[in-house]
């Protein structure tokens, strides 16, 4: 009788085995994400720093309403309650000196739609939509389409 | 009053009289060497105050000053050549030196009653004594940034376009000094209402 058992239940142990290991290595991460494929215990090497264009000529906007990216480096440019770098040259006072563009009179309307004398303060920090750009290989493939491209493909 | 002039009498007498006890040769050569010793001493103190480790022997420019020169490009950068407090604040040849060091008795002034001993101290003066710091670059035509930026090395072709418009116009003819533009280059910046 027990030689009957153990001879029914030994194919089951073998089966629930490889199973299990199938679901370990189903479990194990096919793409690498952000802290890359090293070890919990361990750091992978940092990408090394991309250099920051700095050319000064205007970059086409990917659609009509995209904050336009920053053609210059800005490292080290103070921002804060004491002082805006950014506006030392883009204020509206600066703009004839500096011939950098004028801020869009857009962001001079605070959230009551009230036109101010200068930028308002909820968009004072010019980095939370304008960014420089990096000369840089993409890390995931962009498929985004340009929508006079799109309008143009359905016809 | 007599007694001071007596005082002053007696001591004016053993310093015209010949020496008595020791040869002019001692006076002579032992007065040369001690005073080797004595301005080299002096100098060598003096340097010493000159150094990024005396600078920040006082809390009140090591976490405040210093810990903003640390991200900058005139501490942090690809080549490792780095200025220290005094390549920027102090003057380097040695009467505009002296001078310097003279108008820093008033820093030790101000670390002994503590005028920016606490974090919020500082930011209320840190308009005032940059405000310093700008003008004295202002009268000196910026002349410890010239130190080692030397106008007439700079290849203008190796600037971007914008910074080489500005050396070659606004720079060259004089109209403005390194400071007119490069304020906040090394440190913070305080509130600059009014100024730009």
């Amino acid at each position: 009788m027990k030689k009957l058992i153990t001879a029914l239940f030994t194919p089951f142990a073998f089966g629930t085995a490889i199973l299990l290991a199938a679901a370990i290595a189903v479990a194990e991460p096919k793409i690498s994400t952000l802290r890359g494929s090293a070890n919990l215990d361990a750091e992978e090497q940092a990408p090394r720093m991309g250099k920051i264009e700095n050319h000064d000529q205007k970059r086409q906007r990917a659609y009509p309403q995209q904050p336009p990216t920053i053609p210059h480096d800005i490292t080290g440019y103070q921002v804060d309650k004491n002082f805006n770098k950014c506006l030392d040259c883009h204020a509206r006072t600066k703009a004839d000196e500096s011939q950098a563009p004028m801020v869009s009179i857009t962001h001079f309307m605070n959230s009551e739609g009230q036109f101010l004398a200068d930028v308002t303060p909820a968009r004072y920090f010019c980095n939370q939509c304008h960014v420089p750009q990096m000369d840089v290989k993409p890390m995931v493939e962009n498929q985004f389409v340009d929508m006079d491209n799109l309008i143009n493909t359905d016809k | 009053m007599s007694k001071i002039i007596h005082l002053w009498k007696s001591y004016w007498r053993i310093l015209t009289r010949p020496s008595v006890h020791y040869s002019l040769g001692f006076l002579t050569i032992g007065g040369f060497l001690m005073g080797i010793v004595f301005w080299g001493g002096f100098n060598t103190a003096m340097e010493y105050t000159n150094t990024e480790e005396f600078c920040v022997g006082c809390h009140e420019m090591r976490e405040n000053v210093f810990a903003e020169l640390k991200t900058t490009i005139h501490y942090s950068n690809r080549s490792g050549v780095r200025a220290v407090c005094s390549d920027c604040h102090v003057p380097h040849d040695w009467t505009n030196k002296m001078a310097r060091k003279m108008a820093a008795s008033k820093e030790v002034w101000g670390k002994l009653f503590g005028t920016i001993n606490t974090k919020e101290k500082f930011e209320a003066k840190r308009r005032e004594l940059a405000e310093h710091e700008w003008a004295r670059l202002k009268a000196n035509d910026s002349l410890e940034c010239r130190n080692c930026h030397n106008f007439d090395s700079m290849d203008f072709t190796r600037q971007s376009e914008r910074a080489s418009d500005q050396h070659s116009s606004a720079l060259a003819n004089g109209d403005k000094t390194c400071i007119d533009c490069h304020k906040g280059i090394a440190h913070k910046l305080p509130d600059m209402a009014g100024i730009h």
